[in-house]
């Protein structure tokens, strides 16, 4: 709603692309400042028992829990690092990660909001005081005391509401400069005229003052904005602390020496190490190694690929097998990562063309207002000729109208469903994402790491001769990759025992081989054991010269993803489905879930064409998905979500953030959503009910101060109440 | 009508002592963990006696 309280919108696309790189670019971490994320504490005795472990650890100086955040704070000699505290608290039995103190600095101090909650506190004060003194002449004082309530009441109100209404006149003065008319204009106009004809009137011991009307305004509309800006708070921390998981560190190859070092060090050409199970940080070529990387998160394929010596990789991809030294090609926003932000730019311009309730209400509520109450002041003044009545009744006018109830309408409600569906596992990151939600009619999804886990599952376990199977089973258990862990995993389930091998060793990139009753062993890929490689995902296994075994392989469902599809095709809802992945692997899941419309092998800007095209036919497309390939798409969409577990690209350019690994929330957050704006609608119906009964009073001339404080909290409070439903609601 | 010159000064003193405990706790980060304050007037461990 204000200028001021919006989170800095950077012109530069790769910049809200990327906020980790952007704030590392900015700010160094201070060493010995370490942040701790501790997602399982809840209790005192958690507190306790951290901040006693920490303390007692050498070189730590103070340690601090924010249950609220569930963070520790530590500060600590130069040479104790976040891996070793993180240990200590798991050895305490909590569970902890490293967050990245460079990416917290704007939740740690929370100005705009302190400031916010400042101005609120002075304006209650300074209502509390008016008030008692306005109900004294409300209830009968006359003359010389009347006069000196007004007196005192004034200067009480005038300081007030000068320090409480800055960001209504800061607001209104920008919006006037720019020529356009918001929602603060109104405000301010009221409050300033009311502060003038109540000084007038005083001055000539007139009956009726304003004072406590005007720092009433204030009161209610400050309260109005500090929810607004709660909400978006405590967004905005828990997505910063999504981002500060990933602390991005890289290690730099010095004379066969590995060095770990900051991702924004790193230049052109240097050697960079990437470990199995860790990220690509830069574009650049493989000069050293051989492994299998996972490039689902840029392209959708769920199947990995073989990488050796020359390859060229990009930052984004996982390292799955064994270690990779890469000569870097490219870094920061020159890498493949960022030159998707150009395509985000492209359909960032798109939304910004929704305009929320509250403006669309502003657009016609303000110069409504003030027609009317400039019509009030020429006809009385016609009818009069009398300045000083006139202008007492343009404002009465201008304050019964003031949108104190539309100003709580939006925020209000907004607070209610944020906080519903936070509790559910949704993070609501965009202001007006709610609003749109509720109009989203079709419903896209992306397959791999979103419908999908992004883990493969065996699927053919029971066809397989259970020898074979332990053999595989001891064989896989030497590996990290993913399909051995997966038949490890399934075969552990099904109760069975790893077979004795010996002399097992991985052969980075191609699979493990060993040696088994004198034969030798081998699980990998088809190619390295001569096999005819089939079209899904498949391991296959030999012993000795025999004709290799394939283990079959399909992507597990994520949780909750029947249910979401389900629930959202009876809702009416069209359903896709939209893929980098290969034809059949996409066709496979489609008839799972039975979704009709699906789209595979798509290219990012494909599906941001495809999502725009649905945007043009008319179509409200809610966009699901996490990779980087989605990001366009997601930004392309008339509203988005990505899940925790998405690259920070695609969180960042998405709306809202699910929290947890369940997709079912999603159809609850439509639901909600159409909740909300329903409720925002009454909200709407309400305050211009208690206009329509209170203006034609003021216009008349009948309007008392006493009126016009009944009208106004009387509205406030129905539509607070009435917010509070959204909450009641399934 | 002569108590009013008490009265008054007293409500306005009182309004503003109130204010300035507020801005007080606002200002020395009372607010930043309530859910942690709320649990931490449980532990024992930092009520025997006054912090060194």
């Amino acid at each position: 709603m204000t200028a001021t309280l919006k989170q800095p919108v950077s012109a530069c696309p790769a910049c809200s692309v990327v906020p980790a790189a952007e704030a590392l670019a900015e700010t160094k971490p201070v060493s010995g400042d370490i942040a701790l994320s501790l997602p399982t504490i809840h209790c005192a005795a958690c507190i306790s028992k951290i901040e006693r472990g920490l303390a007692a650890h050498p070189g730590v100086l103070a340690a601090r829990v924010n249950l609220t955040l569930k963070r520790a704070t530590i500060e600590a000699e130069p040479d104790v690092t976040a891996a070793i505290l993180c240990n200590v608290v798991e050895g305490l039995g909590y569970e902890a990660h490293e967050l990245d103190p460079s990416a917290l600095n704007a939740t740690s101090t929370d100005r705009a909001g302190r400031e916010l909650l400042m101005r609120l506190a002075v304006a209650g004060f300074a209502m509390m005081n008016v008030m008692l003194l306005s109900v004294s002449v409300w209830s009968g004082a006359e003359a010389a005391t009347r006069d000196m309530f007004h007196w005192i009441s004034a200067a009480i109100a005038l300081p007030a509401i000068a320090f409480s209404g800055q960001p209504f006149f800061r607001n209104a003065w920008t919006a006037l400069r720019q020529a356009r008319l918001n929602m603060d204009v109104p405000i301010s106009l009221a409050i300033g005229l009311a502060v003038v004809t109540s000084l007038w009137e005083t001055s000539l011991s007139g009956h009726h003052a304003y004072f406590d009307a005007a720092i009433a305004l204030t009161f209610f509309l400050l309260i109005g904005r500090y929810l607004d800006h709660r909400t978006r708070a405590v967004a905005r921390s828990a997505a910063e602390e999504l981002t500060a998981l990933e602390v991005p560190r890289a290690w730099r190859v010095v004379d066969g020496a590995e060095k770990e070092v900051s991702i924004s060090d790193i230049a052109v050409g240097d050697l960079v190490r990437v470990r199995p199970g860790g990220r690509v940080p830069v574009d650049g070529d493989i000069v050293e190694g051989q492994s299998e990387i996972d490039r689902s998160l840029l392209t959708g394929e769920t199947l990995p690929v073989f990488a050796q010596e020359g390859l060229a990789v990009s930052a984004g991809e996982v390292n799955l097998t064994g270690p990779l030294t890469i000569r870097a090609s490219a870094v920061g926003r020159d890498t493949s990562l960022h030159r998707m932000a150009d395509l985000v730019a492209i359909a960032e311009s798109g939304r910004s063309r929704y305009t929320s309730l509250a403006d669309s209400a502003a657009k016609l509520y303000a110069p409504g207002v003030h027609i009317l109450s400039a019509l009030a002041f020429v006809g009385w003044y016609l009818y009069t000729f009398d300045m000083r009545t006139a202008l007492n009744i343009a404002a009465a006018v201008l304050i019964i109208t003031c949108p104190c109830a539309l100003g709580l309408a939006v925020p209000a409600v907004t607070t209610a469903a944020s906080g519903r569906l936070f509790r559910k596992g949704m993070l609501i990151k965009h202001e007006t994402a709610l609003e749109r939600l509720a109009q989203v009619d079709t419903v896209v999804f992306d397959k791999t790491g979103t419908l999908t886990e992004g883990l493969p599952e065996l699927t053919n376990l029971e066809q397989l001769p259970r020898p074979d199977v332990e053999l595989a089973m001891a064989l896989a258990a030497q590996s990290s990759h993913p399909l051995a862990k997966a038949i490890f995993r399934a075969a552990l389930d099904a109760g069975f025992a790893a077979a004795q091998v010996s002399e097992a060793r991985e052969v980075p990139g191609y699979g493990v081989e060993a040696v088994f009753e004198g034969q030798p062993v081998r699980l990998g890929r088809a190619k390295w054991l001569g096999a005819e490689p089939l079209a899904e995902t498949a391991s296959y296994l030999q012993i000795g010269e025999e004709v290799p075994l394939a283990f079959r392989f399909k992507d597990a469902l994520r949780a909750g993803a029947e249910d979401a599809v389900r629930t959202l095709r009876e809702s009416g809802k069209t359903v896709c489905l939209m893929s980098g992945d290969t034809t059949p692997a996409v066709e496979a899941l489609a008839r799972r879930l039975g979704i009709e419309n699906w789209m595979s092998e798509a290219l990012p800007e494909h599906k941001a064409r495809r999502i725009q095209d649905m945007t043009q036919d008319g179509a409200h497309v809610l966009m699901v998905g996490d990779g980087l390939n989605d990001t366009a798409a997601l930004a392309a969409a008339h509203v988005s979500i990505s899940p925790a577990s998405a690259l920070d690209a695609a969180r960042v350019a998405s709306d809202i953030v699910l929290l947890g690994n369940d997709l079912s929330p999603v159809s609850d957050a439509c639901t909600t959503a159409k909740s909300a704006t329903k409720r925002i609608r009454e909200n709407f119906r309400i305050a211009t009910l208690y206009n329509i009964i209170a203006v034609p009073l003021a216009v008349a001339g009948l309007a008392t101060p006493l009126i016009a404080a009944l009208a106004m909290s009387a509205s406030s409070i129905t539509v607070s109440l009435n917010s509070l439903r959204v909450k009641g609601r399934g | 009508m002569n108590i009013l010159t008490y009265l008054i000064p007293i409500s306005l003193i009182l309004g503003g002592l109130g204010l300035g405990f507020f801005i007080w706790t606002v200002k020395t980060n009372q607010y930043d963990d309530p859910d942690g304050d709320a649990q931490r007037i449980l532990s024992d461990e930092y009520d025997d006696r006054p912090k060194p």
